[in-house]
This record gives C-alpha cells, sequence and structure tokens, in this order.
C-alpha cells in the first residue's frame, strides 16, 4: 500500500519551513532528519520516555506520538528555539547552573516541559515539578538537581 | 552536600582547581541541543541498516528468504550469516574469549537474536524491508533455568562447541574452603539465604547505535559508535577482521557525545560488525541505531546471579566466616566484559566492610537461551552482587541474634586504623572509615528517633522500616600485574599539550557518557598546572587522536586516566621548572612552585608563569632542550581504589496494596578527595535511582519458552520523578594513599550500595513478622503476599 | 518504531469524516479515527495495527466543547484530558472525573489524548470507563443516520470491542450532573505513573437521609471489558455508609472480577486490589458526599 504524500508548512522556532512528506512520518522524524533540529531526542518506542518533547501550539506534547501531518499549519518549538538573541532561557540557565543534566540526552525534552510549566505555574511545589515531568524520564541524575534547576528557572522569572 | 569550604581550595575560582564545583564546560551545546550524538549524525550517501530478529529463543534456521524484502521500494541488501560466513565473519570472539554470532548460520540462541540485516536508503524503508523477510525456524528445546542448564541430560546449547557435552561455561573460587567449612563447623551461629538478583537491563536514554564508513579509495574504515572504549573496539577489529584486509592503522573509532552508557556501551554489538561488514563491501556509509525494544530484549544486560549466602557467628555477634555460591546465568555465551582473570567480576569483594576469619566463594556459569552480557548497569564488575550479598546477610545475621544492625556492623567493620587491608580473598583495601560513614548516616538520618518511631507505630499496627548498607567498592581496573581485557593491560592515559599562549588540550583514552570529563579533567590539571580550567580543551573519544586507553565503565576514569593527568602534567612541571630556571638564570633547586609559577626562594617578586613559561618553551627554550611544552603518561595503578559509603533508608509500607514508600534516604560517600562536589553528588543522585529501579521494579524476565517479558519500557519500569524520592546526601573524606591526588572515583557506588539499602528497610519493616529475607524487586504483590500470609494484610 | 504504510485523510466537518467512514467500510478498507492518538499511534508503530486509512478527525472545529447544560455535563469528541483537568466546572463539580484524568498515563500525554477516545478505544486498561459505569454516563455515536445515545453500561461489548458501528464517530460523553449529597471517587493502583492500572476503582455514592441512595462502582483492568459491579452496587442500596458496608461492597466487587495474571500481579493480588480499591474508592466518595474532599 503506497502511503500517501502531503504537503505541509509547519513554523518551527518562529520560521515556516515547508516539507512534503509521507502519511506515516512521525513529527519527531520531520524535526530530526527532514528540518535536521537534532536537538529533539528518540529514547523509546511506546511513547514513555519523552524524550521527543516539543511544544505544540506551546502544549508539551510527546512527537513520537504525533503524525508530522497533524503539525501541518501548526507552530512547533524545540530546545533549538529556546535561546533568543543570544540570551539563554531561564530553563536553560537554571539546568546549567543546578547540575540538572549529565548526559544530556533527556535534557532537551526536559526543558521544553518545564518552561511550559512555568508558562503556567509561576511558583511550582516540588511535588508539582516532579509530576510535571513525570512524562519525562531520566537515567543519570536521580532528578533531585532537576527540580532544582526548575526552581532556579522559576526563580528567575518570578 | 560537599561545600566549597569543606576541602581547602588550593586554588582561587578563576583556576578552578580541584574542590570547586565548577559549572560543566560540557553543558553549553547540550542546553541548545546542540550535542552530537550517534543519529545526529549524517554522512553524504548513508544508508539505514536495521534488523530482523528472531521470535524464538532457540530454533534451528530452516531458511532465509529474503526475495519479499528485496522488491520493498528502498531496500539495496539483505545479509545474512551466510553472506558473513564468505568472509569468517559470521562468528566473533567475545571479551571473555568465549565466541558469539554476528549472523546465526544454524540456529539462533535468545529471543531476539539477530538473524538477518536489512539496508535500506532510509530508515522507513529499512523498517518494511525487515517486515518482508521471511524467515523459517525449526524450534528447539528452550533452556531458561541456570541450575536445570547444569543438570546432566540438559540440552546442550553450544553445539557449535566440538565436544561440548554440557552448558557450564567455568568454575570459579577464591578463598580457603576446607578452612571455612570448619568455621561453619565450630560457629556458634549460622544464618543461610538463597538471594537472586534478577537480570536488570541499564537502559539509557540514548540507545546504541553506529555509522559505518568505509572509504575504498583510501581503504580507511571509519566508525562512529556508541562506546565506552573505543581504543579497544580498535584493536579487536583489527584482530577480528584483520583477515579481510582491515589494518589497525587504518581504523578509526570515533565515540561522539553518548547518551547514557553504565557498561551497556562496553560491548561489541551484533549490529556494529554487520554495519561495518556492510560498509566495507556497499562503500558507502552504514548507519545502525537500534530501537528501544531491541535495546532491551537484545543488549547486554546485568545481574542474574543465584546466590546461596552463609554466615558464621560467635555467640557474641563477632562475624567468623562467610560462604557464598552462586550460579551465574550468563545467556548463551560469555560475553561479559570483565578483565579476562576475573570471569566473576570483583565478586570477591564480598567479604565487604568486615573483618571475617574465613570465607570462601565460588561460581558456575551457565550458558542459557538468554542474550549475553551480565557486567553492566554500574556494577563495578559484580560489585552489586557481591554487597547485595553481604549486606542482606549482615542484617539476616542481625535478626537472629537480636542485635541492631547499625551495631552489628560497628562491631564488626575493619577498624580505621587497619589500613592498608588485606582481605581473604586476595584485596588490599587502600584506606577506609567504615564507622565514620556509618556514624554521619546515623546522624544525619536520626536513628535512634527513627526506631523510637518504628517501636510506636509498630504497636499501632503501621509498618515501617529502617534498613542500612554499608558498603565497600573496589573501582579502578587496574595494576597490570592482575588486570587486562582479551590481553590489553588495563592502565590509562593522558597527553597534554601547552600552546604557546598559555592554553592547554588534554586528551585521555577514557569515554565520558555523561560524566563530565571535559570539567573534572580539566580541574585536576588547573590544580597542577595553575592554569584555568576554562582554559584546558578535554578530548576524548576519537581513536585517531587520543592517546590509547582502555575506556571508561566501572568507576576507572578517575583512579587511571585521572592519575595519568596528574603525573603528566607534573611531567610538563618537570620541564616547566627548567625553562623558568633559564628564563629567570636561577638554578632549577632555587625555585618554588606556587599555583600557576615558579618563584625564587627568597626573591617572590622573581617568578615566571606557567603562561611565561609556555610562551617561552616556543620562543625562547635552553638551548639543547626540545621545544614544546606537552607530555603523554600511561598509568598503571599500583592497586585498585576503594570508595565506600553507609546509606539509611527508611520506607512505609501500605498494608493494602503491599506498596512501598521511601520517606528518606540518606547517602553518606566516600570517595578519596573530591574534585567537583557538584558533579561527585550528581553521580550519587543518579547511582541511588539506579540503585532504587532494580530494587523496587525493575526486571529482566523470560517464561518457560524464553519469551522476554519486559521487552519494552511498557514493562521494563524505569521510575519517573515522581517515585524517585529526594536524595540526601553527605561525605566524608578519606583519601587514597596511593593515588597521586587522593581521589577514588565514585560513578557506581550508588548502584551498588542503594539496593541493599531499600531490601534491608523493607525486610526490617517487617522482621517482627518473622520475615528474613525478601528478593529484589520488592514489588508491591511480594511485600502483600507476605502481609496476606502473615494476616496483616488490610 | 516506525509504523507500515496508510493513507491519512483530515476532513473538516463530520458529515464528511463519516462519509469517508461509510465509504473506506463498503470498499472493505479498514479505516481508524485518529483524535488523540496516543492510544492508537503507538499500535500502529509496533505494527500491531495497520489499518490503510486514518480519518484525522482533529481539524473539524466545534468538537471539544466542555459545558454543562440540561442538567448534562456534555464532553465533546476532542476535549483533551489535559481540558479536563484545568476545567474550574470539572474541579468543582465532577471530582472523580479530575482523579481519573489526573492518572491517566502521564501529563504530556494527557496534553494530546481525548476523554471520548478514552472510551472509543475500547480497551479495559483505560481508566475513563470504570469511571463513566460509576457514574451512570451515556456516550453518543454519530453516523450516516444521525446520532444515537447509548448507556455507557452497554457500550463496552468485548475486549477491545465496543458498541459503535463502523461507520460511527464517539462524539460526546454526557454525564448527569451530580445531585446533593453525592460525591465520587477513583483510585489507581499502577506500578508508575504512565503505567495502565494493576486495578482501579471508582465509586459514586448519592446518600440521603444517612443511608445510600444510588451507588455506581465500576472497575479498570480487571477483566475483558471495564465492569460495572453491579451485585456490589445493589448491596450498598439502602445501606448505611460506613467502613462495615464499604468493607462488604468492596468483597463483592472483587467477587465480580476476572483479571488476567501477568506482570502487573497474579489474579489472586488483583482481585485483592480490587477490594482494598473500592473501598478506598468508596470511603472517599462519601467523604466527599458529605462536603468533604
Amino acid at each position: 500500500m503506497a502511503s500517501s504524500s502531503h504537503k505541509i508548512t509547519v513554523t518551527v522556532n518562529g520560521t515556516r519551513h515547508e516539507a512534503e512528506v509521507e502519511s506515516r512520518l512521525l513529527l519527531v522524524h520531520l524535526i530530526r532528519e527532514v528540518f535536521r533540529l537534532t536537538g529533539t531526542h528518540i529514547g523509546c518506542d511506546t511513547t514513555h520516555c519523552g524524550a521527543c518533547t516539543v511544544l505544540l501550539d506551546g502544549v508539551p506534547t510527546k512527537s513520537c506520538t504525533v503524525l508530522a501531518v497533524q503539525a501541518d499549519g501548526r507552530n512547533v518549538k524545540t530546545v533549538e528555539g529556546l535561546e533568543q538573541d543570544g540570551k539563554l532561557h531561564a530553563i536553560q540557565e537554571g539546568f546549567m547552573q543546578e547540575h540538572g543534566l549529565q548526559c544530556g540526552f533527556c535534557t532537551p525534552g526536559m526543558m521544553m516541559t518545564s518552561c511550559a510549566l512555568l508558562e503556567h505555574n509561576k511558583n511550582p511545589s516540588e511535588a508539582e515539578i516532579r509530576g510535571a515531568i513525570s512524562g519525562n524520564l531520566c537515567r543519570c541524575t536521580g532528578y533531585v538537581n532537576i527540580v532544582k534547576a526548575v526552581q532556579h528557572a522559576a526563580a528567575k522569572l518570578r | 552536600m560537599a561545600t566549597e569550604n569543606d576541602a581547602t581550595l588550593r586554588t582561587s575560582a578563576d583556576v578552578c582547581g580541584m574542590g570547586h564545583s565548577m559549572k560543566r564546560k560540557e553543558d553549553p551545546r547540550f542546553i541548545r541541543g546542540q550535542g552530537n550524538y550517534i543519529d545526529d549524525i549524517v554522512l553524504p550517501g548513508m544508508l539505514y541498516m536495521d534488523i530482523v530478529r528472531s521470535p524464538f529463543a532457540h530454533a534451528k534456521i530452516v531458511k532465509i528468504d529474503t526475495s519479499r524484502a528485496l522488491k520493498v521500494p528502498g531496500v539495496l541488501a539483505v545479509i545474512t550469516g551466510e553472506t558473513l560466513a564468505q568472509y569468517k565473519l559470521h562468528w566473533m570472539p567475545t571479551l571473555m574469549s568465549d565466541t558469539q554470532m554476528v549472523l546465526p548460520t544454524e540456529k539462533v540462541m535468545y529471543q531476539s537474536q539477530e538473524v538477518a540485516a536489512v539496508i535500506a536508503t532510509d530508515r522507513y524503508a529499512a523498517a518494511d524491508g525487515v517486515e518482508a523477510v521471511d524467515v523459517e525456524y525449526d524450534p528447539l528445546p528452550v533452556v531458561v533455568d541456570p541450575y536445570k542448564a547444569l543438570e546432566p541430560g540438559a540440552t546442550v546449547l553450544r553445539t557449535d562447541k566440538p565436544g561440548k557435552k554440557d552448558n557450564h561455561i567455568w568454575h570459579w573460587e577464591a578463598g580457603d574452603r576446607a578452612a571455612t567449612e570448619q568455621a561453619f563447623k565450630d560457629a556458634a551461629v549460622k544464618v543461610k539465604e538463597h538471594i537472586y538478583i534478577p537480570r536488570i537491563h541499564v537502559a539509557s536514554i540514548e540507545t546504541c547505535g553506529c555509522i559505518a564508513s568505509f572509504d575504498k579509495a583510501q581503504g580507511k574504515l571509519t566508525v562512529y559508535m556508541t562506546t565506552q572504549a573505543p581504543h579497544a573496539i580498535r584493536t579487536v577489529f583489527a584482530l577480528v577482521a584483520g583477515h579481510v584486509g582491515l589494518s589497525e592503522e587504518k581504523i578509526r573509532i570515533i565515540s561522539p557525545d553518548i547518551g547514557g552508557g553504565f557498561g551497556g556501551k562496553v560491548p561489541v554489538y551484533p549490529g556494529y560488525v554487520i554495519a561495518t561488514a556492510a560498509s566495507v563491501v556497499i562503500g558507502k556509509p552504514v548507519k545502525w541505531i537500534e530501537d528501544r525494544m531491541e535495546n532491551l530484549q537484545a543488549d547486554s544486560f546485568a545481574r542474574d546471579y543465584h546466590m546461596d549466602a552463609e554466615l558464621a557467628a560467635d555467640k557474641d555477634g563477632t562475624i567468623t566466616a562467610l560462604r557464598i555460591k552462586t550460579v551465574a546465568d550468563h545467556g548463551y555465551t560469555d560475553a561479559a566484559a570483565n578483565p579476562s582473570k576475573f570471569p566473576a567480576g570483583m565478586f570477591s569483594i564480598c567479604t565487604g566492610a568486615y573483618k571475617l576469619k574465613q570465607a570462601f566463594t565460588e561460581m558456575d556459569a551457565a550458558y542459557t537461551n538468554k542474550p549475553p552480557g551480565g557486567v553492566a548497569y554500574r556494577c563495578s564488575f559484580r560489585v552489586t552482587e557481591a554487597v547485595h550479598a553481604i549486606e542482606r546477610m549482615v542484617d539476616v545475621l542481625a535478626y537472629e541474634m537480636k542485635i541492631d544492625p547499625a551495631e552489628m556492623r560497628m562491631k564488626n567493620f575493619i577498624g580505621a586504623d587497619e589500613f592498608p587491608y588485606k582481605s581473604l580473598l586476595g584485596w588490599e583495601y587502600d584506606s577506609g572509615n567504615y564507622q565514620g560513614a556509618l556514624k554521619k548516616a546515623m546522624d544525619m538520618i536520626g536513628y535512634a528517633d527513627l526506631r523510637k518511631e518504628q517501636a510506636e507505630k509498630r504497636a499501632r499496627g503501621e509498618l515501617m522500616g529502617i534498613g542500612i548498607c554499608s558498603f565497600v567498592e573496589i573501582v579502578g581496573a587496574g595494576p597490570s600485574k592482575q588486570f587486562d581485557i582479551l590481553g590489553i593491560k588495563m592502565f590509562d592515559s593522558a597527553e597534554i599539550r601547552i600552546h604557546p599562549t598559555g592554553k592547554a588540550i588534554a586528551r585521555f583514552g577514557t569515554k565520558s557518557q555523561g560524566q563530565g570529563h571535559e570539567t573534572t579533567y580539566a580541574q585536576i590539571v588547573a590544580e597542577e598546572l595553575g592554569i584555568p580550567a576554562s582554559q584546558i580543551q578535554v578530548e576524548e573519544g576519537d581513536t585517531d587522536t587520543a592517546p590509547y586507553g582502555l575506556g571508561t565503565y566501572a568507576s576507572r576514569s578517575t583512579p587511571t586516566a585521572g592519575a595519568a593527568a596528574v603525573m603528566a602534567a607534573r611531567k610538563i612541571r618537570d620541564k616547566a621548572r627548567k625553562i623558568a630556571a633559564h628564563l629567570l638564570e636561577v638554578a632549577e633547586e632555587d625555585l618554588e612552585w606556587e599555583v600557576g609559577k615558579f618563584v625564587v626562594k627568597g626573591a617572590p617578586q622573581k617568578s615566571k608563569t606557567i603562561q611565561e613559561i609556555a610562551f617561552a618553551a616556543y620562543t625562547n627554550h635552553p638551548q639543547g632542550m626540545e621545544a614544546g611544552l606537552e607530555a603523554t603518561h600511561y598509568y598503571d595503578p599500583p592497586n585498585l581504589t576503594f570508595p565506600f559509603g553507609s546509606y539509611i533508608c527508611v520506607v512505609d509500607i501500605d498494608r493494602g496494596t503491599g506498596e512501598v514508600k521511601i520517606r528518606r534516604f540518606v547517602a553518606i560517600d566516600d570517595c578519596g578527595n573530591i574534585i567537583n562536589p557538584m558533579i561527585v553528588q550528581g553521580q550519587v543522585h543518579g547511582g541511588l535511582a539506579m540503585g532504587m529501579a532494580p530494587a523496587l521494579m525493575e526486571e529482566i524476565s523470560y517464561d518457560e519458552n524464553g519469551n522476554n517479558q519486559a521487552g519494552s519500557f511498557m514493562d521494563y519500569l524505569v521510575p519517573t520523578a515522581v517515585e524517585t524520592p529526594k536524595w540526601e546526601t553527605g561525605h566524608t573524606v578519606t583519601p587514597s594513599p596511593h593515588h597521586p591526588i587522593g581521589a577514588k572515583g565514585v560513578g557506581e557506588s550508588a548502584t551498588v550500595g542503594a539496593p541493599p539499602a531499600i531490601a534491608n528497610a523493607v525486610v526490617d519493616a517487617l522482621a517482627h513478622l518473622g520475615v528474613r529475607h525478601i528478593d529484589i524487586p520488592i514489588t508491591p504483590e511480594k511485600v502483600w503476599k507476605i502481609l496476606h500470609e502473615k494476616g496483616v494484610a488490610e | 518504531m516506525i509504523p507500515a504504510s496508510f493513507e491519512y485523510h483530515a476532513p473538516t466537518s463530520l458529515p464528511e469524516a463519516i462519509g469517508l467512514l461509510g465509504k473506506l467500510g463498503q470498499a472493505g478498507e479498514e479505516a481508524k479515527i485518529l483524535s488523540g492518538g496516543q492510544s492508537l499511534l503507538p499500535l500502529l508503530k509496533l505494527r500491531f495495527a495497520r489499518p490503510g486509512h486514518l480519518i484525522d478527525i482533529n481539524r473539524i472545529p466545534g468538537l471539544d466543547y466542555l459545558k454543562e447544560e440540561g442538567g448534562v455535563l456534555r464532553i465533546g469528541a476532542l476535549v483533551r484530558e489535559a481540558a479536563l483537568e484545568a476545567s474550574a466546572l470539572v474541579r468543582a463539580k465532577y471530582a472523580i472525573l479530575i482523579d481519573t484524568a489526573a492518572v491517566i498515563a502521564d501529563p504530556l500525554v494527557r496534553n494530546q489524548a481525548t476523554v471520548c477516545g478514552n472510551l472509543a478505544h475500547g480497551d479495559p486498561a483505560n481508566d475513563h470507563p470504570a469511571t463513566m459505569l460509576a457514574l451512570g454516563a451515556d456516550v453518543v455515536a454519530t453516523g450516516p443516520k444521525g446520532a444515537r445515545t447509548i448507556p455507557v453500561k452497554q457500550f463496552f461489548t468485548a475486549v477491545f470491542t465496543t458498541a459503535l458501528e463502523a461507520d460511527e464517530v464517539l462524539t460526546e460523553i454526557r454525564v448527569p450532573a451530580p445531585p446533593p449529597g453525592s460525591g465520587g471517587a477513583y483510585v489507581k493502583l499502577e506500578r508508575k505513573v504512565g503505567d495502565f492500572a494493576t486495578a482501579g476503582a471508582a465509586a459514586f455514592l448519592v446518600i440521603g437521609g444517612g443511608v445510600i441512595e444510588a451507588a455506581g462502582i465500576g472497575l479498570t483492568n480487571l477483566g475483558p471489558t471495564p465492569i460495572k459491579a453491579t451485585g456490589a452496587e445493589q448491596f450498598l442500596k439502602g445501606k448505611k455508609p460506613d467502613a462495615a458496608t464499604f468493607a462488604e461492597a468492596a468483597k463483592r466487587a472483587a467477587a465480580a472480577t476476572s483479571p488476567n495474571p501477568d506482570r502487573r500481579g497474579s489474579v489472586e493480588y488483583k482481585q485483592n486490589m480490587a477490594r482494598v480499591l473500592t473501598q478506598r474508592a468508596l470511603t472517599r466518595a462519601a467523604q466527599r458526599a458529605a462536603g468533604g474532599q
């Protein structure tokens, strides 16, 4: 069965991109392979790990479980879009200051989830932070410093 | 948490040597999503490889029909065992000098074993191709129980080994069997438990993969690979594929940024070899990235030890003897990544932190129809297993004798004044202060108050437990007298070059997968030379440029390559002294080294900074001296190092569901002198999470047909931030007397120490009901069954 | 990790979507509705399902309503779990729905997953079915002949099978507005965040004059379909809402289960958990009925 092909336009980090894609192309592959933004990572095949988290119309979403065609006409923000005009986003600073990353592989997903959290909750409790990132797995940090990183960013943003 | 005030900082924040919590130099790229991981790399003309895997755990391959697959648009080739057999590449040696299949020609021996590989123009076509390969199997009897595997009459798995009539791989023992037997006969008290530590999997968030790129014109093979040991891989490739024309100077292994290793990225996986063969034949780069299910089902597992452990004691609670008999389930071949003379790794550390009179341990390894591996998941070469056994048994003995577990440990610890300490099973512990660490942990958690609280809660029928683990680690493999992998000695290396403008580049034979080497190595060199750490470029992982090393695993980097960095830096300092003497027109003996400069004794205004010396090394060096300012050092450690610690865990048990909630976890670690307190603490946090996971929820199990029952993250349970408690950490500092900066290594301590602490806490919660042992993972169901049997379930 | 090929359609109206379902069905083609996609796409990625067509309803306007009218909470087809969690109305009056949404998968999945999809998928391991059974909710199925209302207790017919026809879309869930003196709760036992339930229990009680006037109990992942524990419900009617009553009702609820043994637990464990969780859900429901949290 041949897969239908679709012309789509997706705005990524403020820039419009056009692509012609198979129906079955996953959004994460669109981002990584077609648009060559490789900061978004793939860590599993059952929608558990969250390494692929991006903001889809501002909402943190596992991009491995969305089709590229579903993003037609919509806005995607990836880790590459956090830094603006050479200035790091508070969440990026928080992760670096608090040693919230070690191998760095889960970090983009963690940061996208966290910055969406801080948009809606300016002063999240520890439990709220842990709950918000419960769809993002990390094997290196044991999570304590990730929580601290988010708290650091929250303080900076307040 | 170590603070800047703890150690005496000898360097300024600007130089940032030992003891500073320097922010990591690797972070700027990671926080921008600009890491360079294997799947980020794209080479011109690159093809994609995906692997056909066996649904059966043991089966003859009757037929592989590739015709449908070859018709899938985008599929270029299908490689089978027959293809590789033409080049004698269908089998290869393992790191333990056993043999393993790259692709089978006769039969498969574990579920998800590689059976064929599809090469295609993109990964979607490769996936379609894999589905279209038709393989006909003839199932064979499956052996999954290692005890049954060792029984006479069991199906022989390794029919490829001429004359092999059983599934026994090796027997290993250490200690004095007869004397230990006597000690048990003479003992006032004896306890025995069967302890099973099931298979688990590192499950780093990045899976394994490679890009093999053979340049036909140059005859050069470059392989980008998720490997923790690039040089060892290069040499193995040269030895294994030398007969097809690959020569070591024309092989380059590049280990890029790695998304977590933990030992799972040490072995040579069939995928790497098949991709390499494909690239050599086709002449184009071939990328292979495994998906998570392949990773969990086929890659290097960890643990799977069945241990019968016994302790003997005097009637006053003095432990006299230890005996452990183990059956080790190795899967279908011995591909554990151990030093060659240690098929059971460092298991003989099982005497732990205690003075014993006798000890004996023996082990038999068995082949089963499961994937190979065994040494991974931050185990420090089987130290996790050894420590789990001794620390569980100390508690079993404590309850038997009605002695508080903390008191039992204090009573039996090796004294702080008894180091270096020769253990009964042949190790010389370099330094330790086990009482100090345990006391600190007890103070930090409020042990006495917790025991009071427990008594009160028990009276009300509430279940709360306190568990202790006092572990001794053994890392830094290792001295050339005893340690090698496939014959290559386990030194490690540093090559440091100072530039004319006083900046530096330092390259190492190790390979960080998140441990922060770009920062910590720079801090070591900064400490020795006074060049700011921010101006020292650290590189690892490219075998064309890095000095030869054995890689990063088993917490060996600081003990070996860290020491090499110190020695190389001191060689540079020796040459710098000569140049300084020349510049200042004094004798070398008239100079004193202060951080970053040589000063004339008694004339402090006469000095030369390392930067001035560096410039002079290229512009004004003494006649007769070589220009330049650099040194390489291959460090052969005189001994291993022995980090240690005490962990205390408090749990509350839900009497309705059996759920175990960790209320508090205090970890006191001693890794000797600390390079970067922030990074050390991070290693402990991560290690604790990787200790909690197997203690409570991770397990890879097989049914009687060899079907993997945890082959995805659906059933292989990696904890989230919600299940993971807030770790509380502290440290003591007992330097290693033989390491040039007194450091010991820490990466795996917490994974070693946490599971027994948690298991001990749960058993402690139920000890008053007569419970003495529970195997990990301690799932809610396991606990509930006990509560139900004891009549205390809700 | 990579789905098999399929045709993708993005209709912009409900009639267009239903028309496509009908046309493809008649042509013998398998078509699946894509709403949140958080259950469907994982199946496609593992190639456990290979429909020839996906009909994406996310482009259809007007399906994301969440409103109370005529004594009914109306949840439209495209209401995300996260929207349910964020709704002040739902938080104030339908705490049981918040309990349920909060334990579905993880927060990222909930940003895309839909409440209606959680029912339409027919998975006995999904959480909303038990809650909707306890609440006595209805679903609205819309097909070529129009919309029909199906009581949830008739909706789950077999494992992964619902009463939806091949050419129907589940367009709405209707939850009766809670009467005074009522309260509900959902309790889920999971091995970790993101897991399906080892067991889950939804309880809804209407208490008046010191006795239970009506009771609804739904159970998750304890049989081939979500379970309505009618025996337990009937037992509760007219009884005092105390611990002893709840314990007995919980026993009866557990007896109505037929769980599969798996890595989450043996039959014995799961049935006992059905009992424990039902008791806890009933206790919490009664607390809420009395005005508590």
